[in-house]
């Protein structure tokens, strides 16, 4: 029972975060774009003639999709226009039972692994159900009885499949060195030293994996330059026949991915919850330094460093965003087909030849 | 594929794609983080001579507007307050929108002639051309009142009289006619009837459509009346 209890918590907290930090996205999107560009952005949603940098703008905006019609267009299938941003934000959701946001926590006699869900099998877990988050996109051009729609929900599907492949063949390499699937674990893993002062962290072993994974996810998550799929203003996509709070669901399903995608190369190639040179029992510096800490302040060190690296990841995706202008389709394709999957096959193969040239030399 | 033609074959690098999408990045991240540091700065009463934003916060904070762009209309006045306008109908006439209408009076100077007894604008029909000030041989009307925010919430707001084109400061309802000479306006007389749009040269309305009206008379004079037969 209390193991229930103790996970519903953390489920709590995980979703609380990655929620807020989603709705966020929605306004760090107009005041980064904003500041990027010598403009001010949204400053104009006041309470009480409070504006706050314009952070009531999410409100605003809240409030004004709930209150908009929910339009369901003739001849389209009224379940599966429904259950579609349902199905969308769903995926995007579940996958962050899977992420590892700190070390263990020492609770009484229990220890809790600050992991919504222990999975041996974790990362096979999160591309699985990343890969069921492009049913909830196809599904809703094809319910909405809109040629347009139809045309955006395929593009999506053959885009989210083609980097799928792409992302899941960056990630082997990476399950080979460190021998295991299980996100924990290979947070733990990452927390050795090279020469005792180079953390071994996963962009470090598989800087190629790294930067394909990252192209790869940046694809995933559907946002310019990958927007094919979307491409509100002039190419139409998926959720053209959406209105309200369904089209508000596909929206925010984008920003969560974001996040997500932000978690999982954190966790993956950027040590997760580890801190440089902080052990279980304190700092130690190569240079012989020692600072003790607590185990539980060692712990929240980690959950900060963590929430730190997503923020950082969250921020470089967002100025990509607003930097980059779109690829055509062909070259989207074609970067995906003929350079990214080439370029992880050979980075499987290389790592494989490396690991057993180490394994020769005996390290 | 389709060959696209380019202006400049790109490097090796170029192609690469990646560093360019590195110099973008950083490009983009330079301008935020100086932005961002002189906004976090000026939050903190520091660094009030630097810009961070070229945006101007409108409503409050009114950007310089070039003294020769077209802005909404006045009339300028003689020294006792009366108009200049001499109501020779130039501006109703060369107005391609055919938004001013002027009624004539006596003016009891022998030298003047003439003044308006109304002087009527529709800012809803004004495409503003600027060429009633351009062909106004008395100097009398004039687009500099700076005046850019001429919205309002029904066609009637937008119709000037001389009132509002007098005194630019005035918006509609305008309360009290504090003009210093005899006119027609519907401040002191509401049943005055609004001015009907004037109508200039040949009217070409399409042939059926004439017809079906019963206009084709109408068409036909005007037609002659010009002179000309085709249209």
């Amino acid at each position: 029972m209390a193991d229930v209890a103790i996970k519903l918590v953390l489920a709590g907290i995980v979703f609380f975060g990655v929620l807020n930090l989603a709705g966020l996205h929605t306004w760090a999107e107009r005041k980064q774009s904003a500041v990027m560009q010598d403009r001010i952005g949204a400053n104009r949603a006041s309470i009480f003639g409070v504006r706050l940098l314009g952070l009531f703008h999410p409100l605003a905006d809240v409030i004004k999709l709930f209150t908009k019609e929910d339009f369901i267009p003739p001849g389209g299938n009224r379940l599966l226009h429904t259950l579609a941003p349902f199905l969308s934000a769903f995926f995007a959701l579940v996958v962050f039972a899977a992420i590892p946001i700190g070390d263990t926590v020492q609770w009484g006699h229990r220890i809790i692994e600050l992991q919504v869900a222990k999975l041996d099998v974790a990362l096979l877990y999160v591309l699985a159900m990343m890969s069921m988050g492009v049913y909830g996109v196809v599904l809703a051009g094809y319910a909405s009885n809109n040629n347009y729609a139809f045309l955006g929900g395929m593009r999506a599907a053959s885009q989210m499949l083609s980097y799928e492949i792409t992302m899941g063949i960056s990630l082997i390499g990476l399950v080979m060195w460190y021998g295991t699937l299980d996100l924990q674990e290979m947070v733990r893993a990452q927390g050795r030293y090279l020469w005792g002062w180079l953390p071994v962290w996963g962009v470090l072993v598989q800087p190629v994996a790294c930067l394909v994974f990252l192209v790869a996810a940046l694809a995933e998550t559907k946002r310019i330059p990958f927007d094919l799929p979307e491409g509100e203003s002039e190419i139409i996509g998926y959720f053209v026949e959406y209105s309200g709070m369904k089209f508000g669901l596909f929206f925010m399903t984008d920003f969560i991915e974001t996040v997500f995608v932000a978690c999982l190369a954190t966790t993956c190639f950027f040590g997760g919850w580890q801190v440089p040179y902080l052990f279980a029992d304190g700092f130690h510096f190569p240079w012989g330094a020692t600072v003790a800490l607590p185990p539980l302040a060692v712990t929240l060190a980690g959950v900060a460093a963590f929430s730190l690296k997503v923020l950082c990841f969250c921020w470089l995706f967002m100025t990509i965003r607003w930097t980059l202008p779109r690829f055509r389709y062909d070259q989207l394709m074609r970067l995906g087909w003929n350079m990214l999957f080439p370029i992880s096959l050979v980075n499987v193969i290389a790592t494989g030849f490396v690991l057993q040239f180490l394994s020769w030399r005996g390290v | 594929m389709v060959a696209m033609p380019r202006k400049r074959e790109l490097t090796p690098l170029e192609r690469m794609y990646l560093p360019e999408v590195v110099r973008g990045v950083l490009l983009t991240s330079r301008h935020f983080f100086r932005n961002l540091t002189i906004h976090t700065l000026r939050l903190v009463g520091l660094a009030r001579r630097l810009e961070a934003a070229v945006t101007f916060q409108y409503p409050e904070q009114r950007r310089p507007l070039a003294p020769r762009l077209r802005t909404r209309h006045r009339l300028t006045t003689r020294k006792d307050g009366w108009p200049r306008c001499v109501a020779c109908m130039m501006c109703e006439t060369v107005c391609p929108a055919r938004c001013i209408t002027i009624v004539a009076g006596e003016h009891p100077d022998p030298n003047v002639e003439k003044y308006p007894l109304r002087f009527d604008i529709d800012l809803g029909v004004c495409v503003y051309c600027g060429y009633c000030v351009e062909v106004c041989p008395e100097d009398a009307i004039r687009m500099d009142t700076q005046i850019l925010d001429i919205a309002a919430y029904s066609r009637d707001e937008m119709k000037l009289d001389m009132h509002e084109l007098l005194i630019p400061e005035l918006r509609k309802p305008v309360k009290a006619c504090t003009l210093p000479f005899p006119h027609q306006c519907r401040v002191t007389n509401p049943a005055l009837p609004a001015p009907e749009q004037p109508v200039h040269g040949p009217v070409f309305i399409g042939g059926d459509v004439t017809r079906a009206l019963g206009m084709e008379d109408q068409a036909q004079a005007a037609r002659q009346r010009s002179g000309g037969g085709s249209p």
